[in-house]
């Protein structure tokens, strides 16, 4: 009955929110929480579920941003249809890269997402096709709905990514209670153990790996037709990857809500910081996330969500058995 | 007699000039239990590996139900119907019980109710019902080895392939898996157990293979096997006097 | 053509010094520093301010380099890395992640993200080699590299704690069954990686550009190097070093400079698809 009425509540206060915070900030820091929890929840299937810790989401945020507005501008094309080939597009190179990677496993595979992104990154820098370091900027129609695009205030914004995050938390959820939630965790366990149960190793992973570009792309469709301007230097960056990681990992990785919950905590305080320390305080919020992740992986791994599953970790001895902790790159 | 259910002809398997196993042959027979035994670094641990899809064998062959699976990866042998359970005992941590044993019964019910079903009785026969909801941490090593042997059942297999499951486990703890077993083969599986414990192969084998520095060097009933010399001097040595 | 070789080499030869310090680490913890690029980024500052407010010149301010680094490496282990060992591995992968934002704000915040150079070090010039142009503080800093890793390889084979370190990183159980007291090393590599990398920071301020980000692209192509050399082996380590410097530089001169380091990135890629145990047993 508690969780009901909990839930009831947030709903009740995701939905009126832009009624009570109706200044342009307030929503402002809503709609970029809402994207990064979006982000989050994309992060947590490939990572918190399946075990596959990316460095690199940036490069799939930044290829579903730069494919829709690159159709819109250059050919007009619908940002909603362009939303979906940015996702397609998006899945599709996560399709190419993952499988190669698909054996990659820890340190591996977190190091092979930062050279794939940074690889990205620099192609995107050097593209004349969609404006190299000067990037891209979307035109101001109006249309509203129809166009993607909201001159008068941010409110419609704010529910598209209250949308957005609602289907992204649904499909998490599905995924989770269906068979390939389990494959998934079972693979984030064990890779000998996941082919004893007669799970495809590389078919799953590729699963979770698409699944999670395509709504990382979608978010980048959203925020390009928000902020109306992007470039390498606002959507392809590192920093851009690494709070997505920390959002979900301060929430709870592997948890539903995990996400939401971090990034609920990290993007406020860091819109805030920067906007209260002004120019100077630029960087004053990732130290904080600095000091904050790293407290984190040491105290409380699960992060917030943890408190609430398994009360405050205790220090117990873990049961005397060998890990087998791989010490090449993979393979069985 | 139908053929064999498994077949293992001639199965070598070599690591950088090390033969861990040379030319060994065997066949298992459906309904049966076959353990195989022998020192440790006889090459026990590698010939399952070969015969699951772990390793691919440098020569030799893998038939199973008459069809030639050698060099199968590991998940499509499974698929087939061969499930296995490991030395150092894997379960999935941060899942519950039941849903370690789902994960399993995925395999052949695509779907989560049907899993689920599937998943139940199968804790009922393997006599952990009472712990589904635990989390698969805090489970003790004897119940973490029945849950494995849980899943691997779940997977449902026609042949259950066991590696050194008995080892540390106590007398009474020992009694239940080998009364579990017993159980297990009852439903039609076909059992091929790594032991060490010389109790359980005792007395749960039909048939046993002895193994030493990569070759068999016996096959027969328990009684055969135990009392033969080579066996003997096998295990304890050429000074050995029995 | 001869003279892009050349250049490889000279920042291969540092490159090696980054790479090794990060191996070690890796080679006897499993676990990847992903703050090496914070501690090469300190190591540098150190010379900077040794320079700007003293006067002195990097080379002498190497030992400060390396002994701080060695303290901070020590420290850093002691107080997060170690507790995360037995943890997810989640956790240990963004332990170091956490230190190198971390530090590299807190740098941005302290010192501002200026570019800065030691614009009079004590040696400076160009040397003539032939056809070759030789800058000579890049030459010192390569010499310099080159002599601290054979001094570090001394130490490993020599020394009674040098062969201590070393029977962890081939076997961690057999070396606790013969008493080897691993947290003690476990420390002591996280400290030696970084002041390895640190002294890198001293050479490499010679007449690199400091500043506070410096370390976030040295860091990344450290793992690259590592990779390719195979992960935990110095001799790897030092070759890949070298080849990842010949590689970035001819990929500049005739491709694009721009993409000198997506290069690098994509032979990363290559490698774990390919050849995952790296350069090792070539």
């Amino acid at each position: 009955m508690v969780k009901i009425s909990l839930a009831a509540a947030a709903v009740l206060l995701a939905l009126g929110f832009p009624l009570l915070f109706s200044g342009p900030f307030p929503l402002h820091v809503a709609i970029v929480t809402l994207i990064f929890a979006g982000l989050g929840v994309a992060w947590n299937i490939m990572g918190g579920y399946a075990g596959m810790f990316s460095f690199g989401t940036a490069a799939f945020f930044g290829i579903g941003a730069y494919t829709s507005t690159w159709l819109s501008t250059a050919h007009g094309v619908n940002p909603w249809l362009g939303l979906l080939a940015g996702g397609a597009a998006s899945a599709l190179v996560a399709a190419a890269i993952g499988w190669p990677c698909s054996n990659l496993r820890g340190h591996y595979f977190a190091i092979a997402s930062i050279a794939f992104a940074e690889i990205v990154r620099t192609h995107f820098n050097n593209w004349k096709l969609v404006g190299a370091a000067e990037g891209l900027m979307i035109p101001i129609r109006d249309g509203g709905l129809r166009v993607f695009q909201f001159n008068q205030s941010k409110a419609p914004y704010y529910f598209i990514a209250l949308a957005f995050l609602a289907l992204a938390l649904l499909a998490c959820r599905a995924i989770s209670r269906s068979r390939m939630g389990y494959y998934f965790r079972a693979i984030k366990e064990s890779h000998e153990l996941a082919m004893v149960l007669g799970i495809s190793f590389v078919r799953y992973r590729l699963a979770a790996i698409m699944i999670a570009a395509f709504i990382a792309a979608a978010c980048g469709t959203l925020y390009a037709q928000y902020v109306l301007y992007i470039d390498p230097e606002s959507v392809l960056i590192l920093s851009v990857s690494v709070q997505v990681v920390l959002v979900t990992m301060l929430g709870g990785a592997g948890s539903l809500f995990g996400p939401v919950i971090g990034a609920a905590v990290l993007v406020p305080l860091s819109e805030i910081t920067r906007a209260q320390l002004g120019a100077r305080g630029t960087g004053v919020d990732m130290i904080l996330y600095g000091a904050l992740i790293t407290l984190i992986s040491v105290y409380q791994p699960k992060g917030i969500w943890g408190f609430f599953a398994g009360g405050l970790p205790r220090r117990k001895r873990p049961a005397p058995q060998p890990r087998l902790e791989p010490s090449s790159p993979g393979v069985a | 007699m139908s053929t064999p259910l498994l077949e293992v002809k001639g199965v070598t398997k070599r690591f950088a000039g090390l033969t861990a196993n040379d030319s060994v042959s065997f066949s298992v027979n459906e309904g049966e239990i076959v353990s195989i035994i022998g020192p440790n670094g006889a090459g026990k641990s590698t010939l399952f590996g070969c015969i699951t899809g772990f390793h691919r064998p440098d020569a030799g062959e893998v038939i199973w139900a008459g069809r030639d699976i050698t060099g199968f990866k590991a998940d499509r042998v499974c698929r087939l119907g061969i499930a296995r359970t490991f030395q150092i005992v894997q379960v999935i941590a941060d899942m519950t019980v039941l849903e370690n044993v789902m994960t399993g019964a995925f395999l052949r019910h695509p779907r989560r109710r049907d899993a689920q079903r599937r998943g139940l009785e199968v804790l009922e026969s393997t006599g952990l019902a009472g712990r589904r909801d635990q989390q698969g941490s805090a489970l003790t090593i004897a119940d973490k080895k029945r849950l494995e042997v849980a899943m691997a059942l779940a997977t449902g297999p026609r042949l259950l392939m066991l590696d050194e499951s008995m080892a540390g486990l106590t007398p009474v703890e020992l009694q239940e898996i080998i009364a579990l077993l017993r159980a297990v083969r009852k439903t039609g599986l076909t059992l091929v157990i790594v032991e060490h414990v010389m109790e359980a192969v005792m007395q749960l084998s039909d048939r046993v293979v002895v193994l030493t520095s990569g070759r068999k060097i016996l096959e027969g009933t328990p009684a055969e096997v135990v009392s033969n010399p080579a066996v003997i001097q096998a295990y304890l040595g050429e000074r050995y006097r029995a | 053509m001869l003279q892009q070789l050349a250049n490889g080499v000279l920042i291969g030869c540092v490159y090696s010094l980054i790479a090794i310090g990060l191996t070690l680490i890796w080679g006897v913890m499993n676990i990847v520093n992903f703050a090496h690029g914070e501690f090469l980024m300190l190591g540098m500052f150190v010379a900077f301010w040794g320079y700007a407010l003293w006067g002195i010149d990097p080379l002498w301010s190497i030992p400060a380099s390396a002994a701080l680094l060695f303290l901070l490496g020590l420290a850093i282990y002691r107080f997060a890395v170690s507790k995360v060992m037995k943890g997810p591995m989640l956790a240990q992968l963004v332990v170091t992640f956490g230190i190198s934002i971390f530090l590299a704000n807190l740098a941005v915040l302290l010192w501002t993200p200026d570019f800065r150079l030691i614009d009079k070090p004590l040696l400076a010039g160009t040397w003539n080699l032939g056809p070759l142009q030789i800058s000579v503080p890049k030459a010192v800093a390569s010499a310099g590299s080159v002599l601290v890793s054979g001094a570090l390889l001394l130490f490993l084979q020599r020394t009674r704690t040098g062969k201590a370190i070393l029977a962890v990183e081939m076997n961690r159980d057999s070396a606790l069954l013969v008493g080897i007291d691993t947290e003690r090393v476990n420390a002591l590599s996280f400290g030696i990686g970084a002041a390895l990398v640190g002294i890198a920071g001293g050479f490499l301020a010679m007449y690199y550009y400091i500043y506070p980000q410096v370390g976030g692209l040295f860091g990344t192509l450290s793992f690259c190097i590592v990779a390719l050399g195979g992960f935990g082996s110095i001799g790897g380590a030092f070759a890949a070093g070298l080849l990842v410097g010949i590689v970035q530089t001819l990929a500049g001169y005739f491709f694009d400079p721009a993409y000198k380091y997506a290069v690098v990135f994509l032979l990363y890629l290559l490698v774990v698809w390919f050849r995952p145990q790296g350069l090792r047993g070539w």
